[in-house]
């Protein structure tokens, strides 16, 4: 007879108990932070792509396996930066991504490189310092195809890609994280609602291969000052679109600064009966695409969120860096989570606009 | 209870809709489209897509469709209910659909496992579910059955497989009465009774049903089917029923059925009156069926209303129409004129404020109705001049606005005049280029409660420091209020507020958090409050802003210029232009300017925010925006047709070469003799890789054959004169409406004009195409910086490019002190030509440039600070 050792069921539960107790910081933008190393095509080939027949640099995700210890070096920066929770490095790492770079057959491996890697060096914190445990988030992006919009201009009804087809992306992809040891999924970067729900569903969908259920976290993106996703949705109708999935935090992230996202996590914390999280970029993108907006600027924007209750969980996307997750670590430590509401039961649907049944 | 009832839109399912069928057949899915539109605008709040047909490919027509919907933002603003009888055709439809649908229908005519089975997949698809009253027996027919079954479902999806409870809908079946067959007779009663069980024993469940079934006897008599379905609904709803698949749109009112066909019918539903009333009803329907649908009535109705409702409609719409009449028959109403105001106008005002607070009005809408406000108060002043006892009437404060000196412009301080004006505050405007001691003196001898300062360049931002810190020096204690395009909440908390301790200072974002601002202030029980909590948040910004300090690195000003932008110049030449010197042009016409016009800031100058022309469709903004898009229309029209503005410009094209960080301007070819000297200012912050430090210089080439160019004009002589003719007429919303339209017609010119010495006068882009897509965009060679702006923040240069232009001369343009041009709707700038010209922003600088700035310009360093102080990467003085 053999006694369970697995420890993520207490993982799970430390997680949900520090969201209880306090505001949980998520880590920073990594695009900048691997850039700033200067790899060069060999570095992204390693040994085994080495002759592999397309170009590999800028496939980030791929450093998973070819620099791992990059990979390793960046979470320990964001945890020593004061982060509580890290994402793995597969953003792109789907079979639909990959095959831009030719490199279906390496999803799989990916992802279990990546949450193998984002795991040990967690457990590695949490060993040295078990009062403040840090966790791992998969982290499944949005995909470049998306099912709501067309890819024709001529042709409204036309789909660069079918439904099934990014399931069965996102369930190959859930299923590697769900074994490399995350914690929970973290959905981010939801431009495309359906996208989003396709990948819900396959995460669901894992139970009936008999893995165990772990926390959802979606994130949207609210794309202009409009208040809605590329795809047209409001704040209140995305969130009755994904709240089937149960989520363990709801949220935005990216396309916008702090400021111009505030309206729209505010009107999440007022709709929304979980954790709100929520990690804006850096400001706006300058003249020159880059990220200007100085930490203490961007911590000073959050510090008055979580003073206002209105998350749970913050962290940084685009422009952000490890400067900026310490100093948002150092703003919100000691402050209050929001509370979530409790809202009574009604039949909330959504078209791009919310309807409730009340 | 029928306001909460949901219409389900029933025209987009092929087997209701003999005309939806015909188009999705022929695969004429446009037609099939506007069919889903006509019924959102009809005000469907769910429509039913059903592609159930024999001869069709129901899987692909359901997913065609579907997709085809995503497209069409003002279909697919309402959620979809995608109704099939196959499972195969529901999921289908599930793949399509990005909000949280509802499945039409599952239930457990094929067993348990089967029901639970396609339960599952619609929880996590996201959709809600109208489950049948089916079972392995057949559909339910009494109550009784009917109730069981909805129960035994309900147990199973919210105990076994935690469906949420309120996502269920039950469809208790609808079946045909009246068909001559006695068991028929009792369905309605059935059903009604059944709606009633099910509410009350099933906890957040939902009852829906096919309304139409009911009627199916009478197949060919409209009028009575919709005698029948509106009889039917009336108690049905009243039994708790939610939502049904009808055409609600089309029904009649219950009262407003003859009271025969209605007993008729009525006795038909509730199976009253029996035998016989099958009978009845078959006997006096062909009497009805010539019946025409009720003609749509043109909404004058409140027209009927009370004089008081009159005054308050038209304020909330802003009907000016019947503003006098409405306003003389309530003041024969009223033992005083000033009654009138008192009572209906502010009501109807208060009204208005509250629907703007609440977002549901918008500021054009509000404008427009201050101008009934003024209109119905034009119209009672003599009579209450007339009534020498009139008291002044009781006001909830007095605020004193003003443009600081050296600032012209004002369309946003009107905006927040007005809406302070229809919220009962007493505005005194004292209108732009107010020196601050006169802003002063005027705030003593009226009195007044609160100041507000406007500015819209940076220098006005100095002017406002100095403004605060007269307050203080002369004793005031009143709130200060700082608003306009340049302010923001930090320089107000790091410049301003320490200039003026004595009382309190607070930054206004926009003209609709004004109200609050001010009534907060000038509550005596939440003064203190306010102030405290704005002094101890500015307090922290100003902290905030000085960690930002430190932290943000310049690059040493010879780094940065060893670090410039380096163009090709050999790979790029400008050609000579047509001429040296300047060019005038008077009385531009006006009706060429309009296409050119770029109409996305001008709604932002009015507060509703989007990119044009997909404002105009906003669910939010798209009616105010269409509205006032109509409004700005029409009064282009007339500026253009009467000649309301005169457009004057002038173009200077001059030999030129950079002298480090200065452009050397020529008199002539030769090159020998130096007419003017143009400074510009280079970016210091950190750069990557690759990045140059950007100074405008480097736009143009050190030696050689190289130009550059300089212009400014004016669509704005004679808009003050019309603002003012407005403004005289009480009509504010049109005075405001003159200068947003002068404030385009000149950016219009500016780009007009541009395109001009681009093809023609200097001519380096002869070839290019007129799009104004890519006018708007800025996707041409070349760019236009204006002094005063990212590329060159320094208003001063401004004096420099008007002296080489003779400006004034050519344009009746006049400078003011700080910079500003009069008429404030005028734009000026230089022209490079270089294809890696490009828009940038100077950003901070550091003290070494400064001292080398204030060097060539020829200034002590203090002068170099105080223009240059909004960019200063430290503190003056410090």
């Amino acid at each position: 007879m053999s006694v369970s050792t697995d420890p993520r069921p207490a993982r799970i539960a430390a997680l949900k108990a520090a969201a209880r107790e306090r505001i949980l910081v998520l880590d920073g933008s990594w695009g900048v932070m691997i850039q700033r190393r200067g790899l060069d095509e060999a570095d992204f080939r390693g040994e085994r792509f080495a002759d592999h027949a397309m170009p590999l640099k800028g496939d980030n995700d791929l450093l998973c396996l070819t620099r791992p210890d990059i990979v390793t070096d960046l979470h320990d920066t964001y945890f020593r930066a004061g982060a509580d929770i890290a994402e793995t490095n597969t953003f792109n790492a789907t079979s639909l991504s990959q095959s831009d770079y030719g490199l279906e057959s390496a999803v799989v491996d990916i992802n279990l490189a990546a949450a193998a890697l984002a795991r040990e060096s967690a457990d590695r914190w949490t060993a040295a310092d078990p009062a403040k445990p840090r966790f791992v988030a998969g982290a499944i992006g949005p995909l470049s195809r998306t099912l709501s919009m067309s890819s024709d201009v001529n042709d409204p009804g036309a789909r660069q890609v079918t439904y099934d087809a990014v399931y069965d992306a996102y369930r190959e992809q859930a299923r590697a994280l769900h074994k490399g040891g995350v914690d929970l999924f973290l959905v981010e970067t939801v431009f495309d609602t359906l996208n989003a729900k396709a990948a819900i569903k396959a995460i669901l969908d894992l139970q009936d291969e008999g893995l165990e259920p772990l926390p959802i976290w979606i994130s949207g993106t609210i794309t202009d000052r409009s208040g809605r996703t590329l795809s047209g949705q409001t704040v209140e109708a995305f969130w009755n679109s994904i709240r089937h999935a149960r989520p363990f935090a709801v949220g935005f992230n990216c396309a916008l600064g702090a400021d111009l996202m505030r309206p729209h996590v505010a009107e999440l914390a007022r709709l929304s009966d979980t954790l709100v999280a929520a990690y804006p970029n850096a400001g706006l993108p300058n003249a020159f695409g880059q990220y200007d907006e100085e930490p203490e600027q961007t911590a000073a924007h959050l510090d008055e969120w979580a003073r206002s209750g209105l998350v749970n969980i913050l962290g940084g996307c685009c422009g952000t860096t490890p400067e900026h997750i310490a100093a948002i670590a150092r703003a919100v430590a000691g402050k209050t989570p929001r509370q979530p509401p409790v809202r009574p039961p009604a039949m909330r649907l959504s078209g791009l606009e919310a309807f409730e049944i009340a | 209870m029928i306001p909460t009832f949901v219409n389900i839109g029933e025209r987009t399912n092929v087997t209701g809709s003999a005309r939806f069928r015909k188009l999705v057949s022929n695969g004429d899915y446009t037609a099939a489209l506007t069919v889903a539109r006509d019924q959102v605008e009809a005000g469907a709040q769910v429509i039913d897509v059903n592609m159930d047909e024999g001869l069709l490919d129901s899987v692909h027509a359901m997913t065609t469709f579907l997709n085809l919907i995503a497209a069409e933002p003002d279909i697919a603003r309402v959620p979809i209910m995608i109704d099939s009888s196959k499972w195969e055709v529901i999921e289908a439809g599930l793949k399509c659909v990005q909000g949280k649908a509802i499945v039409n229908s599952i239930s457990m005519k094929e067993g348990e496992a089967k029901f639970l089975e396609q339960a599952v997949k619609c929880l996590r698809y996201g959709a809600a579910v109208v489950v049948m009253a089916f079972d392995e027996q057949g559909q339910a027919d009494t109550r009784d059955r009917k109730v069981a079954i909805c129960e035994r479902a309900y147990r199973l999806l919210v105990d076994k497989i935690g469906f949420p409870p309120e996502d269920i809908i039950f469809d208790p079946n609808i079946f045909a009465i009246a068909t001559g067959i006695e068991e028929h007779d009792n369905y309605g009663v059935d059903f009604i009774e059944a709606t009633r069980a099910i509410k009350q024993q099933l906890p957040h469940a939902r009852v829906s049903g096919g309304v139409s079934n009911v009627s199916f006897s009478f197949r060919g008599n409209e009028p009575v089917r919709r005698a029948m379905h509106s009889v039917f609904l009336y108690h049905a709803i009243a039994a708790g029923m939610d939502m049904g698949i009808v055409n609600a749109g089309d029904l009649p009112v219950y009262d407003d059925i003859d009271p025969a066909l209605r007993l008729a019918v009525e006795d038909v539903i509730l199976n009253r009156n029996q035998p016989g009333a099958t009978e009845r009803l078959v006997d006096i329907a062909p009497r009805y069926k010539g019946d025409k649908a009720v003609e749509r009535v043109v909404d004058t109705r409140w027209r009927d209303g009370t004089v008081a409702e009159r005054l308050s409609h038209a304020l909330v719409h802003g009907i000016t129409e019947f503003i006098d009449a409405d306003t003389e028959a309530a003041r024969l109403e009223s033992t005083r004129p000033l009654d009138v105001i008192e009572g209906p106008l502010m009501d109807g005002m208060n009204r208005v404020g509250d629907l703007f607070g609440a977002g549901k009005m918008f500021l054009p809408q509000v404008v427009k109705s201050a101008r009934v406000m003024k209109q119905a108060v034009a119209w009672l002043l003599p009579f209450m001049e007339a009534e020498l006892a009139g008291k002044p009437r009781q006001m909830a404060g007095k605020v004193l606005m003003a443009t600081v000196k050296g600032d012209v412009h004002d369309i946003g301080k009107n905006i927040v005049g007005v809406v302070l004006q229809c919220n009962n505050y007493e505005v005194i405007d004292l209108g732009v280029m107010v020196p601050a001691d006169r802003i002063l003196d005027e705030a003593q001898r009226l009195k007044v409660d609160v100041v507000g300062l406007s500015g819209l360049i940076t220098p006005s931002l100095d002017e406002m420091v100095f403004v605060a810190s007269e307050m203080q020096r002369r004793g005031f204690s009143i709130p200060l209020l700082i608003g306009g395009a340049t302010t923001s909440r930090t320089h107000t908390a790091v410049k301003i507020e320490p200039s003026y301790q004595a009382g309190s200072t607070t930054y206004v974002l926009d003209a609709s958090r004004a109200v609050g601002v001010v009534s907060g202030l000038l509550s005596p029980t939440e003064k203190d409050k306010v102030e405290a909590a704005t002094r101890e948040e500015y307090v922290r910004i100003r902290e905030q802003f000085d960690r930002a300090q430190e932290a943000k690195v310049r690059t040493p000003l010879a780094a940065a210029r060893a670090n410039r932008i380096a163009p090709d110049w050999q790979a790029w030449q400008a050609p000579a232009p047509s001429f040296i010197g300047t060019k005038a042009f008077k009385a531009w016409d006006l009706g060429d300017l309009a296409r050119y016009i770029d109409w996305t800031p001008f709604f932002s100058a009015w507060e509703l925010v989007g990119r044009f022309p997909a404002i105009l469709e906003d669910e939010v903004v798209g009616e105010a925006a269409t509205s006032l898009y109509a409004d700005a229309l029409a009064m282009l029209k007339q500026i253009i047709d009467e000649r309301w503005f005169e457009a004057r410009g002038v173009v200077g094209l001059w030999p030129a070469n950079a002298d480090g960080d200065d452009i050397v301007v020529w008199t002539d070819e030769t090159r020998t003799t130096e007419r003017a000297r143009l400074h510009t200012l280079r970016q210091q912050m950190q750069k990557g890789e690759g990045r140059g430090h950007a100074a405008l210089a480097d736009f143009v080439a050190p030696t050689g054959a190289d130009y550059i160019g300089g212009f400014a004009v004016t669509a704005g002589h004679g808009e003050a004169a019309i603002a003012a003719r407005f403004k005289a007429e009480g009509d504010d919303y049109n005075a405001i409406l003159a200068a947003a339209l002068a404030d385009r017609l000149a950016e219009a010119f500016a780009e007009a004009l541009h395109h001009k010495v681009r093809t023609e006068l200097w001519g380096y882009a002869q070839t290019e195409q007129f799009d104004i897509d890519t006018l708007l965009s800025e996707r041409y060679q070349g760019i236009r910086p204006a002094p005063g702006y990212p590329a060159q923040p320094d208003h001063t240069e401004k004096g420099t490019l008007f002296d080489l232009l003779a400006a004034e001369a050519a344009t009746g343009i006049v400078l003011t002190e700080s910079y500003a041009m009069s008429p404030a709707s005028s734009v000026s700038g230089l022209y490079f030509a270089h294809p890696e010209a490009h828009y940038f922003g100077v950003g901070k600088i550091e003290r070494d440039q400064v001292a080398d700035y204030a060097d060539r310009k020829g200034w002590d360093t203090a002068t170099a600070e105080r223009w240059l102080s909004p960019i200063l990467n430290y503190e003056r003085g410090r």
